[in-house]
């Protein structure tokens, strides 16, 4: 039976190591602001302000509400008159322009089709330009050439704003990150500093020493999940639209597996150098690329849709999205949230067998 | 209090302790000697439960050690070759935390401990952080964080490594007295003079048992004058060797 006693004592020696540190506060406070702040600003995939050069042959009213169209959005702005003189393909290559519109003479008249060109060396952007461009010329009533009329309804992100997508996706990044870092290192320190044989030798538990080590974690983890939000709202606007309660719940799961994942990394790990890679090894990448953070899964091949289970943010990142832009309620995410308590438990099992309470 | 029978540890296809036997008293200061690699550490660590003897049986108060690992492990205090407390911890924080993973209360622990703390001089200093103690001051620390719970059994491997003559013999001093109030010491070392001071000495090479017995009379077996010259006699090493 685990002790309560114990854990405290071991609890408490932890929350001193962490007060008096700067190493653990910089990977708990300042390490997510950072990555918050350079994934934010960096990994924009929004459109903003795209050069656009506009030869308008017609000079009507029906060309000036189409070009009024474009540039009334901050997704456009028009390429300056005296540009002009050159060839349009000399200001793509120069890229003073990335898109063109060109109106033939007739246009409103006789004449309903526009051609709009699209720099494709960045194939995402071209993507998006076409897709914003065909928005608004939908939105102006007039067809497109081949007379379809496509109007897609966008639901939750309406301005398909991505931080609306990364902001949810970095906190579940950055939890796991710093919450698998946080106990790995913890526990391969006491091992490389040799306390953790003053430990062994005592009548400690596996159970007792994970414990200890994961409470005080837990109480940071949260800590900084909450910084992280607080700063990806004010900083880039994103809504909370569920309640504050299932955000804590879910969340308070979440660091617990990823806390786990961190005790588990410990058992393998003889040196802090070693955790900590192993730590940033099974969190940064499997996260990035297999939680449906930058790549949904639905379009992956079967097998790595099945590897995804086993990536707790692939979770997280459901239940993360789902109350932050959807308002879900405890009801629509119970799954995803008994899946990563379920993590939790196995993960804790198989670290309290591994570990060992004699040196190897 | 201690019994090991045939005990031998190998790593791998060395054997860094090779069939030692040991009959350890109560309130006996027994001490390890050899040179560094001799299997001292070894079979301390085997001795308290750290390692698990490859074969061999180590019996503590009549327990096996594999057996009632939980037990016994109440009963012995043990201090590392490696100075292992916490060096961000103030000094009391650090017995604080023993006291609390061997679940004693503090208050009357530490009252306990009292006249150690004042003689070694700890009384003063248990608001400073570990890290800016003196070495011979973190040894002393060392040696009552694994006395918080009173154990009846101690050991210290290589307690007295890095510390001045005069704060060693405090420090044995110590150990001296402890000894007398019944506590069992098992002490590593690698100064010949401190062998002087413990009731019996095994002294080992290779893993093996050399020479066991009390210091006075393996000197007086091997003719020699002090522990120095009876530990090269008895590894077979000339002096000019050394």
């Amino acid at each position: 039976m685990p002790s309560f006693s114990r854990i405290r004592a071991i609890a408490e020696k932890e929350v001193f190591h962490i007060l008096r540190d700067s190493r653990t506060l910089v990977i708990i406070f300042l390490m997510p602001l950072l990555q918050l702040i350079i994934f934010g600003y960096a990994m924009n995939m929004e459109i903003r302000q795209v050069p656009l050069l506009v030869d308008d042959l017609a000079m009507n009213s029906s060309s000036r509400a189409l070009v009024d169209a474009f540039v009334n959005t901050d997704y456009f702005q028009l390429v300056p008159k005296e540009a002009g003189t050159l060839q349009p393909d000399e200001l793509f290559r120069e890229r003073r322009a990335q898109a063109s519109l060109s109106i033939p003479k007739d246009f409103g008249a006789s004449e309903h089709r526009v051609l709009l060109r699209i720099d494709a060396s960045d194939p995402n952007s071209a993507q998006m330009i076409q897709n914003y461009a065909l928005g608004i010329v939908n939105s102006t009533g007039i067809q497109t050439d081949a007379g379809i009329d496509l109007r897609a309804q966008i639901l939750y992100n309406p301005d398909l704003k991505s931080s609306f997508f990364f902001v949810p996706g970095l906190i579940a990044l950055i939890l796991v990150m710093v919450c698998a870092l946080l106990t790995s290192i913890s526990i391969s320190r006491e091992k490389e500093m040799g306390t953790m044989e003053q430990i062994l030798v005592s009548p400690v538990s596996a159970t007792e020493i994970l414990f200890g080590k994961v409470i005080p974690y837990l109480v940071l983890g949260l800590l900084d999940a909450l910084i992280i939000l607080a700063v990806g709202m004010l900083l880039f606007q994103v809504p909370f639209r569920g309640d504050f309660s299932v955000f804590l719940l879910f969340t308070f799961l979440y660091v617990l597996t990823s806390l786990c994942l961190g005790l588990l990394v410990s058992t393998v790990a003889k040196t802090q150098q070693a955790a900590m890679m192993m730590a940033l090894g099974m969190t940064l990448l499997p996260t990035l690329l297999l939680s449906g953070y930058m790549f949904p899964i639905s379009s992956m091949p079967v097998i790595l849709q099945k590897l995804t289970y086993i990536i707790p943010a692939s979770y997280y990142l459901q239940i993360i999205r789902g109350i932050m832009l959807k308002g879900n309620n405890i009801a629509q995410l119970y799954q995803a949230g008994l899946s990563l308590l379920g993590m939790s438990v196995l993960m804790l099992i198989v670290a309290a067998r591994r570990f060992k309470l004699r040196l190897s | 209090m201690i019994h090991t029978s045939h005990l031998v540890k190998q790593f791998g296809s060395f054997k860094a302790v090779d069939e030692i036997n040991l009959e350890i008293g109560r309130g006996e200061i027994f001490g390890f000697l050899g040179a560094n690699g001799a299997g001292k550490t070894t079979t301390i660590r085997m001795l308290c439960g750290l390692l698990k003897p490859s074969s061999g049986e180590i019996r503590i108060d009549n327990l096996d050690i594999i057996k009632h690992s939980e037990q016994i492990k109440h009963k012995l205090g043990y201090m590392s070759q490696k100075f292992s407390l916490y060096p961000d911890l103030k000094a009391i924080e650090n017995l604080q935390f023993y006291a609390g993973i061997y679940r004693v209360s503090f208050e009357p622990a530490l009252k306990r401990l009292e006249p150690i703390l004042e003689q070694f001089g700890l009384s003063s200093i248990l608001k400073t952080l570990t890290q800016d103690l003196p070495m011979g001051y973190k040894q002393r620390l060392s040696l009552v964080a694994a006395l918080m719970h009173d154990p009846p059994l101690v050991f210290l491997d290589e307690p007295t490594s890095g510390v001045d003559p005069q704060a060693r013999r405090e420090f044995w001093q110590v150990i001296n007295d402890l000894a007398q109030s019944g506590k069992t010491i098992i002490v590593s070392t690698h100064f010949m003079d401190e062998a002087e001071y413990c009731h019996r000495v095994i002294i080992m090479q290779d893993g093996r048992e050399v020479a066991l017995g009390n210091p006075a009379e393996l000197k007086q077996e091997y003719g020699s004058a002090n522990m120095q010259e009876l530990f090269l006699k008895v590894l077979g090493v000339s002096d000019a060797k050394l």
